[in-house]
């Protein structure tokens, strides 16, 4: 039920001030991270706050969803944003909103005991705005750290797939991590497009990194292999690990032709053989 | 057989199998499992976890923990609440596939492990359990 506030504007307009000050103590009080909000800059987002509350519940009732509510869901999620940089929990960042409930409905008492049902009508109409805001703090928290979530994954995207010139004609691929679908596929782009620009023969793919191949895994690898050798360039597939080797043959993962080594070194010098590079005796 | 801890973890996206295989490793290092089998029972545990999701439209798998002394194992059940199987025997054949894979997941699952049971029907979901002993 969403009444109308009749009389909660003009408490805001009478009582304006007095209600900053007990909300300002309200919150210094309650405080669990002393200090780490300045009081000048708290009541400076207490008395923006107000304004726009009122501005707000004035022209626009109590749907917070109207264009009236603009000013005060930015101011919101401005306060959120900072507290949030601050450390500050989500639920710490909605009490900003929620420790407003007892200084308010302390007034409302006050001005409307000789009316319960408006009183009523007014406290009820009051929480579910002041909670609807409440939240919302909290959603704009989230939605901050899912930002920052998927932006760190798409930095892992780019920072686990590079792929190294070890010699004239011969690439590396160290591979490190899960190789999901995604991976996979950023991988093998940029193999392809390094084989292309360096024009190299030989492509070492190093999984000494991925902690377990299973199909899906074997799949994909053999994938990236299929488009190299298109492209012309052949692959050795390097760090293949006892406990993994085990796993493949129980798996019964045909790896064809390609050709394998336990680690980067024999893949290397393997290279090496295959593009006619002499090397020292005894090496 | 006596069960002396037990978990369950939800499967329902890519990321929820990255999450099973990282408690199963867990489990079987607590147990001490050797290198080897604890590759192969993840491996398993990666592929079982796989089908779930993506024929059976996810589920969950519940994982033991076996004390049988003097031996100990990890047992791993999946369901999911898909379609089912309505071949096993045919589904369990290497190069078998519906899905586009390698069609080696639930036979190598099987190779991987000491007991593997497939218990399935059409329209009333799958469940596959394994064990490993230490």
């Amino acid at each position: 039920m969403a009444v109308n506030l009749i009389h909660l504007p003009r408490i805001l307009e009478r009582h304006g001030e007095a209600l900053l000050a007990d909300w300002i103590r309200e919150q210094l009080q309650s405080r669990s991270r002393t200090g780490a909000i300045k009081e000048g800059e708290l009541r400076e987002q207490c008395a923006e706050f107000l304004r726009l509350f009122r501005e707000a519940t004035t022209k626009g009732g109590v749907d917070m969803t109207r264009p009236e509510y603009g000013p005060l869901r930015e101011l919101l999620a401005n306060v959120s944003a900072s507290r949030g940089a601050q450390g500050f929990s989500p639920s710490e960042t909605a009490k900003f909103v929620f420790s407003f409930k007892r200084p308010l409905f302390m007034r409302l008492r006050e001005e409307l005991m000789r009316d319960p049902v408006a009183l009523a009508d007014e406290t009820w109409a009051a929480t579910e705005l002041l909670d609807e805001l409440g939240l919302y703090t909290t959603e704009v928290y989230q939605k901050a750290r899912e930002a920052v979530i998927v932006r760190q994954q798409e930095e892992m995207l780019e920072l686990s797939t590079p792929v190294v010139k070890l010699w004239d004609g011969i690439l590396a691929l160290p591979m490190i991590g899960t190789l999901d679908s995604n991976r996979t596929q950023v991988v093998m782009e940029t193999l392809l497009e390094k084989i292309v620009e360096t024009g190299s023969e030989v492509a070492i793919i190093d999984i000494t990194g991925v902690p377990t191949v299973d199909t899906l895994v074997a799949q994909h690898l053999m994938k990236t292999v299929a488009a190299a050798r298109l492209m012309g360039a052949e692959c050795i597939i390097s760090g293949i690990r006892p406990a993994i080797a085990q796993t493949i043959v129980h798996l019964a993962i045909d790896l064809g032709t390609v050709v394998t080594k336990a680690n980067l070194a024999d893949a290397f010098k393997a290279a090496l053989d295959k593009l006619g590079v002499a090397q020292l005796p005894g090496r | 057989m006596p069960v002396v801890k037990e978990e369950t973890v939800a499967i329902g996206s890519d990321a929820d199998v990255v999450l099973v295989r990282q408690r199963v490793r867990r489990r079987a290092q607590e147990l001490r499992f050797s290198l080897v089998d604890q590759t192969k029972l993840v491996t398993a545990a990666s592929e079982l976890a796989r089908n779930a999701l993506e024929h059976g439209r996810g589920g969950e798998m519940l994982l033991q923990v076996l004390e049988e002394p003097p031996r100990s194992g990890l047992r791993l059940v999946f369901v999911d609440r898909g379609p089912g199987i309505s071949n096993v025997e045919l589904a369990m054949k290497d190069g078998y596939t519906t899905g586009g894979g390698l069609g080696l997941g639930l036979g190598g699952a099987k190779r991987l492990v000491n007991e593997f049971a497939v218990e399935s029907a059409p329209g009333a979901g799958t469940r596959v359990t394994v064990t490993k002993w230490h």
